[in-house]
């Protein structure tokens, strides 16, 4: 059953959150409904004042009804303001919420739980996906409720009225309220996944047009790209147009059920009114009547054929929200030791089962010393950086700090004393300050300085009219490969722990800043007895490092 | 971002852009204008549907009501009333279903312009940084385009057909309550510009604040793994409770005047149909007017509003719709990088005569000069390295030569042929081109190999890629040269992605080589492997080599350093 399947989909399992809000949830509902029914009583009360002036009754007597018209009038254009506010922040508090809940459970999921979608784009996605959940608040969550709630006292009021009417009023409600939008999301859902694949074959060749343009016609192969996509085009074009029929009649069919609705009460009406058991002015009061409780199913067609999107957002945010934490935190966390070396000892790392990426690893960093680890792409250097503030766990041997293993210190606890830069260091849309003190929460302005100074863009901040406090990222100054990951070493620098962790500071520097910043680092390092291992696949002068070890094959050499 | 569908938190300058992209839209496309007439044809046989609804209904009643009517007298107009309404539903089924056809036609329309004024006019113009959404635009812009062409239009086509179309009919019926509609509904476009104008202020104050909150959250994401590193996600997670709470503060503080109009539309159309209904009722009181024509007039008068309401509630899908035929018209404004000339000459063949750079000068809008009065020359069967500093201008030279853009001074000679002269294309074919961060196309690695010799055999294809040093990866793999890449298929590194890009050069006949950064991002082993596919590569071949090294990596003939927009030998020490 379409019901029950949609009933236990993640977007049903999303509308569940709303629960600790369901004050609002009721507020909301109740004033939707009252809005419809101060619709349909406009158009019930006018139809029933002017069959009833037709009788040529005395003026006066009309007139309590010429007022109920104007008060359904009225209430129902500030009833209708007031739902939209109240829905409108049922969702934005519910999105907050959620939005919270998302952000707390992908803290422990970064990097190694989630897999290839590291990388911020990735991210962003899902960023876009809970955003898109508030089309799950406004518009699929109220909606049937309302739409119920007004068509039960429609019916009922109906049925007071004529029964046989009401009778009708309810089978065409059902008709417009539950057949119309499942034909709706069937049409949509099929067309959906009919147009899937050809879109994602049409966006590939897209890409490969605008980042290969420049190969392609340096090739001369210009025609065989241009007849490959309008090909791909072709397609989907073609399943747009056999989709839009069948989408664009399942949306005809409420429009077309509301006006049979209005005929079928007309058509049970009208015996009765003919035999004198019904009063000839509730005819026309009922008629218009249908054509207002239908206001509260309109909506529930689009909504249905809308689900689908929602529930593969939903579906992705679950996926993530309720992936296992991959490292677990110790239930009794031992306090850190303050003395003692770093050390990974006979470490065994791997991905996947059978595919070793680590074997064997003995390294350590002895308090105040530098270390460079090099060794070619791909080998593991970084995964040995996140093994080493315990982003990761090691599949054999192990890491510890002054002889404790890492896996019986608080995660938390273990990153004040060993601090890693990851090697995508980010730089947040705020200021250049603020992006260090991401380091050390509440540093000193004296402190920040020095940490700028100590990777060599002290001029460059001073050359700009702001100063440390210029924004970076979005909106503000545009800040090179080299600033960027200049900025990050700072942030690094910036922190009082024992062990710092580069991974690959001098990526996107030319070699005589490569040079500088490797100088630059370990002497900041040194001056200050912290010990330091830069992650890189060059080193530009030994004579900066006590050691140097290289990573090859997933063993250590040197 | 929360883009609340009805309120007022697009920029008001977005209205303003999406208004110009929607009259270029119409201006240039036929597929466009055909769908506006097709729109306002559907929207007047729903308007002539409506009126025989509203006038059919109002008969079976006053028959059943006034004159007695028993139900078989009434029964073919009821069944009339059952055509009508088919007829309403097929009517509302068209706007639907001709403007999703119609949205897909002009994004499939806007497509072929986009990949033809790319690949024909600006190639290499776009490379990486924002494609990707630019795809996305391309490809799912058609969903924003259907709300704008099946919702916004018809909307706007039946706010100006049906208004006056009931107003004609209602006159000669009763033409007080005509009165009243008359005057009511134009009040209604007066009080929805003037309440925008009051507005609007406030809207753009609230813009920009409301746009730096939505982007918070996205920034924490980003930088996720960076805040765990140094221990701070735990309180971010807090500034995200706060920073949401601060977002809907401010944005129901905009929703709340933004829904205003609609409050005051609602209020104009519900006092405007009371209006008429007492109007009505008085008049059949006294006696003036009948049953029938009053219900028709009634059941109409909502009707009149309707549109006019909900141009407003869907005024968002006019400017959400536009931003995908926005993102492409930016993409088509761009303007044609290489100027070709009306007469051409033959291109000129490398190995007759030397390559000749005289007083190139280039520069980029913002950035000052890159290139200023450079000489270069570069004989037949010479290799010929280039080495500076990143950002120096050796990429941009590279597009020089390669023709994807034109030099503002100086010129490009090769054999004594002025290239400007040259057709871009049939020049390009005498050049083989290794880029600094190669592309790798969706299909066999063979195809990949095959870009400049579509037709290449087996052999040639297993040489070129052994000469590029691919064996090993082509070892490991079970299907070889056949093994998919590229999306859908297997991912290549930098350096198995750079020696695809070599084996393509192998396989080319052009005398001239041009290669860009062709071992950046490696590391030492694989370097040297590429070093040596690269000198191979050059045997016989003039060759201009990119590095960003002091030292070049290949031998080379001659070592020349880009800086300050010339060249100058390089420090003789290499």
């Amino acid at each position: 059953m379409i019901g029950h399947r949609l009933l236990r989909s993640p977007a049903a399992r999303a509308a569940l959150a709303t629960r600790s809000r369901w004050r609002l949830v009721a507020i909301s509902c109740l004033l939707g409904a009252l809005t419809v029914i101060a619709a349909t009583g406009l158009l019930t009360a006018s139809g029933y004042l002017i069959s009833r002036a037709a009788e040529l009754p005395p003026i006066l007597s009309l007139s309590a009804v010429i007022v109920l018209v104007r008060f359904f009038g009225i209430s129902r254009a500030l009833l209708r303001y007031f739902e939209r506010l109240v829905s409108h922040d049922l969702a934005f508090r519910t999105l907050t919420d959620l939005r919270k809940r998302f952000f707390e459970r992908l803290v422990p999921l970064v990097p190694a739980g989630i897999g290839g979608l590291r990388r911020g784009d990735l991210l962003s996605r899902f960023v876009g996906d809970v955003d898109s959940m508030q089309n799950l608040y406004l518009r699929a969550l109220t909606p049937p409720l309302v739409a119920i709630l007004s068509g039960v006292i429609c019916v009922a009021v109906a049925y007071l009225i004529l029964p046989a009417a009401g009778l009708a009023l309810l089978v065409m409600m059902l008709l417009g309220g539950v057949l119309a939008p499942v034909v709706s999301r069937v049409a949509a859902h099929r067309a959906g996944r009919r147009q899937a694949e050809a879109r994602g074959a049409l966006a590939t060749s897209l890409l490969e047009i605008l980042n290969g343009s420049a190969e392609i016609t340096a090739a001369g192969r210009r025609e065989d790209w241009l007849e490959r996509a309008a090909a791909d085009d072709r397609r989907m074009l073609r399943l747009q147009r056999a989709d839009a029929v069948s989408t664009g009649l399942a949306e005809g069919l409420v429009t077309f059920i509301a006006a049979a609705a209005v005929v079928a009460v007309a058509w049970a009406t009208a015996p009765a009114v003919a035999d004198g058991l019904l009063r000839g002015v509730w005819i026309a009061a009922l008629a218009l009547l249908t054509m207002g409780a239908f206001e509260a199913i309109s909506p529930l067609s689009p909504a249905a054929a809308g689900i689908d999107a929602v529930n593969a957002a939903a579906g992705r945010i679950e996926a993530i929200i309720e992936r296992p934490a991959p490292i677990a935190e110790p239930d009794d966390p031992e306090p850190v030791p303050d003395t003692g070396s770093l050390r990974l000892e006979s470490v065994d790392f791997a991905y996947e089962p059978g595919r070793p990426v680590l074997t064997g690893i003995d390294l350590e960093l002895n308090p105040g010393e530098a270390v460079a680890l090099t060794g070619p792409s791909g080998a593991g250097k970084s995964t040995i950086g996140e093994l080493l503030v315990r982003f990761r766990d090691v599949t054999g041997g192990r890491v510890a700090l002054g002889g404790v293993d890492l896996r019986r210190l608080s995660g938390a606890a273990l990153r004040d004393h060993v601090r890693l830069g990851p090697q995508e260091s980010y730089l947040f849309a705020t200021t250049i300050r603020r992006n260090i003190e991401v380091g050390r929460h509440g540093a000193a302005l004296a402190d920040v300085e020095a940490a700028l100074d100590a990777v060599g863009l002290d001029p460059w901040v001073r050359s700009l009219p702001d100063g440390v406090d210029t924004f970076v990222g979005e909106g503000g100054v545009r800040v090179s490969g080299g600033q960027r990951q200049r900025i990050a070493a700072a942030r690094l620098l910036l922190c009082g722990a024992r062990f710092l962790l580069f991974d690959e500071p001098m990526a996107h520097l030319d070699p005589d800043g490569a040079t500088g910043l490797e100088l630059r680092l370990t002497a900041r390092a040194r001056q200050r007895g912290q010990a330091i291992l830069v992650i890189s696949h060059t080193v530009a002068d030994p004579r900066n490092y006590d050691r140097i070890v290289e990573l090859r094959g997933g063993r250590l050499a040197g | 971002m929360i883009a609340d569908r009805s309120g007022p938190n697009r920029p008001p300058e977005a209205s303003r852009r999406a208004r110009q992209a929607q009259r270029r839209l119409i201006r240039t496309s036929r597929i466009a204008r055909r769908q506006l007439v097709t729109t306002v044809l559907i929207g007047l046989a729903a308007t002539a549907l409506l009126i025989a609804w509203a006038s059919l209904l109002a008969a079976v009643i006053a028959g059943v009501f006034i004159d007695g009517r028993s139900v078989a007298e009434v029964t073919p107009a009821l069944i009339w009333l059952v055509v009508v309404a088919l007829g309403r539903g097929l009517a509302s089924a068209a706007f639907e279903s001709t403007g999703r056809v119609g949205a897909a036609a002009v994004m499939s329309e806007l497509r072929t312009r986009l990949t033809r004024h790319l690949l024909i006019s600006r190639p290499g113009a776009l490379q990486g940084e924002h494609s990707g959404e630019l795809v996305a635009a391309a490809v799912s812009g058609v969903e924003s385009l259907e709300s704008y062409f099946s919702r916004y239009l018809p909307r706007v086509a039946l706010a100006a057909i049906t208004p006056i179309a009931i107003l004609a009919w209602v006159i000669p019926i009763e033409w007080r309550s005509a009165v009243i509609l008359a005057v009511t509904a134009p009040l209604i476009i007066v009080f929805m510009v003037l309440i925008g104008r009051l507005t609007e202020a406030r809207t753009r104050r609230r813009w920009g604040l409301l746009q730096r909150l939505s982007s918070h959250f996205l920034d924490l994401a980003g930088g996720l793994e960076t805040l765990r590193a140094n221990n701070r996600a735990g309180a971010q997670s807090e500034a995200i409770a706060r920073v949401g709470e601060d977002y809907r503060r401010e944005t129901m503080g905009a929703l709340k005047v933004g829904f205003l109009s609609a409050l005051v539309l609602e209020l104009l159309a519900m006092i405007g149909v009371a209006m008429v209904a007492t109007a009505i009722g008085i008049q059949l009181a006294e006696g003036q007017l009948g049953l029938e024509a009053g219900l028709t007039v009634l059941i109409l008068a909502p009707e009149l509003y309707l549109p006019l309401r909900e141009v407003g509630n869907q005024f968002h899908a006019s400017t959400d719709g536009m931003v995908a035929a926005e993102q492409i018209f930016a993409a088509l404004d761009e303007p044609p990088a290489v100027a070709v000339p009306d007469e051409t000459v033959p291109a000129p063949d490398p190995t007759a005569g030397p390559l000749e750079l005289q007083g190139i000068t280039f520069s980029y809008p913002g950035r000052g000069e890159v290139l200023s009065g450079l000489e270069l020359s570069v004989q037949p069967g010479e290799t010929v390295a280039l080495v500076g500093p990143s950002g120096g201008g050796k990429s941009t030279l590279v597009s020089l030569l390669m023709r994807f853009a034109d030099p503002e001074a100086g010129r490009i000679e090769c054999a004594g042929v002025d290239l400007a002269r040259v057709r871009p294309d049939e020049w390009r074919g005498r050049v083989v081109w290794v880029p600094q961060r190669p592309t790798v196309f969706s299909g066999t690695i063979a195809d990949n190999v095959r870009l400049y010799v579509p037709d290449a055999g087996e052999d040639e294809v297993e040489r070129a890629a052994s000469a590029a040093a691919l064996d090993e990866l082509l070892r490991g793999l079970p299907q070889g040269l056949r093994t998919r890449v590229g999306e859908g298929g297997r991912r290549l590194s930098a350096g198995q992605a750079q020696r695809l890009a070599l084996s393509r050069a192998f396989l080319s006949p052009a005398r001239l080589a041009i290669l860009d950064e062709p071992t950046a991002h490696l590391d030492a082993g694989t370097e040297q492997e590429i070093v040596a596919a690269i000198e191979r590569l050059l045997e016989g071949r003039s060759a201009l080599v990119v590095s960003h090294r002091q030292r070049p990596l290949v031998a080379a003939d001659r070592v020349l350093e880009l800086t300050g927009g010339r060249l100058q030998p390089a420090g003789v020490a290499a």
